[in-house]
């Protein structure tokens, strides 16, 4: 029953045997990083580990087992790809190609990432490849500070400090009220820090995964995360602060 | 230890290395100059606070299931991937 029932595990000992027979050290650096990546998720154990039971279902023809997958992912996959074209219509039909893309490559997909971050990155390609955004050629991050410069005074303290909304969140708005704003807020941050910000907070994908997905560094993946998490936090204080 | 005055992290620095900060990405030295002036500033440990809190309420956003028509639409696109995986060559 559980032929395929922990990867990350067998992956883990693959590595391990790797490392031994590596012949430099840079490379065994690396095997020992992903060692400790793919521990990391081990422990973590994320949804979607036991994708790989589905897989073999639905390679055998289990209409079900597809269906399992698609509700497992779907939601993800419709987000991320609104965020790289403007038409919730044009959104579906890269998905469904996603999905036909996904079954078709199922037996050259050789996991070295998990399922999720390949058939993400299958998403990231195809939506690319509608026209529609030019997200590539966008720069990384805007220019602008994470804090409208005009509250810090010249030695650069804060003139005007974050007014509080922690604590009081919940007593100033209602849960429908606060998701409205944080979805607007999200809606407002420009395509690539959307992209990282949906993936990384609303998704809950580690750094690795977005990286790959999206295929950008590590580093200018933590620049758009930090204009985004910037500019969510600034939309959060207009809607909660207590008044200045 | 005390930091002399050259080291000191203005306000408007450490908005910009908070992000580094809770990812673990600042280097060891940086991440000392960094709590250094969080535990005596007040607004910065708020902003870093309100930081924490953007990122989980992130978290709790929920978005909208699958429709009936895309499940359909859906299994129509693993039918036909079945068809042609059964097909001869």
């Amino acid at each position: 029953m559980f032929v395929l029932g922990s990867p990350s595990a067998g992956a883990r000992v693959d590595l391990q045997a790797a490392i031994r027979i590596a012949p430099s050290l840079s490379l065994r650096l690396n095997l020992a990083a992903s060692v400790a990546a793919v521990a990391w998720r081990v422990a973590r154990s994320r949804p979607g580990d036991d994708d790989w039971e589905l897989v073999e279902r639905l390679r055998a023809g289990d209409e079900q087992a597809f269906l399992e997958l698609v509700e497992r992912h779907q939601s993800r996959m419709l987000r991320l790809a609104r965020t790289f074209v403007s038409s919730p219509a044009v959104a579906e039909e890269v998905v469904q190609d996603t999905w036909l893309g996904v079954l078709r490559g199922l037996d050259r997909f050789a996991g070295r990432s998990s399922l999720q971050t390949w058939m993400l990155s299958i998403l990231v390609n195809r939506a690319r490849s509608t026209g529609v955004s030019e997200s590539r050629s966008v720069a990384i991050g805007d220019a602008g500070p994470a804090v409208d410069a005009a509250r810090f005074d010249a030695g650069g303290a804060w003139a005007s400090p974050p007014r509080h909304w922690v604590e009081e969140s919940h007593e100033r708005l209602s849960a429908e009220a606060l998701s409205e704003v944080l979805k607007d807020a999200l809606e407002e941050l420009p395509e690539r820090q959307r992209q990282v910000v949906l993936l990384r907070d609303v998704e809950d994908l580690s750094s690795e995964e977005v990286c790959a997905a999206l295929d950008i560094s590590e580093g200018n993946q933590r620049v758009l995360l930090h204009r985004g998490r910037s500019r969510m936090r600034e939309s959060l204080e207009s809607a909660l602060g207590e008044a200045p | 230890m005390r930091l002399s005055r050259s080291e000191e992290l203005a306000c408007r620095e450490v908005v910009e290395l908070v992000t580094d900060y809770l990812e673990g990405a600042l280097p060891r030295r940086e991440r000392r100059r960094l709590r250094a002036h969080l535990s005596g500033c007040e607004h910065c440990s708020e902003y870093l606070r309100q930081m924490r809190e953007t990122i989980a309420l992130s978290g709790t956003l929920r978005v909208e299931d699958l429709t009936p028509s895309m499940r359909e639409a859906l299994l129509d696109v693993y039918r036909r991937w079945r068809e042609t995986e059964a097909a001869p060559g």
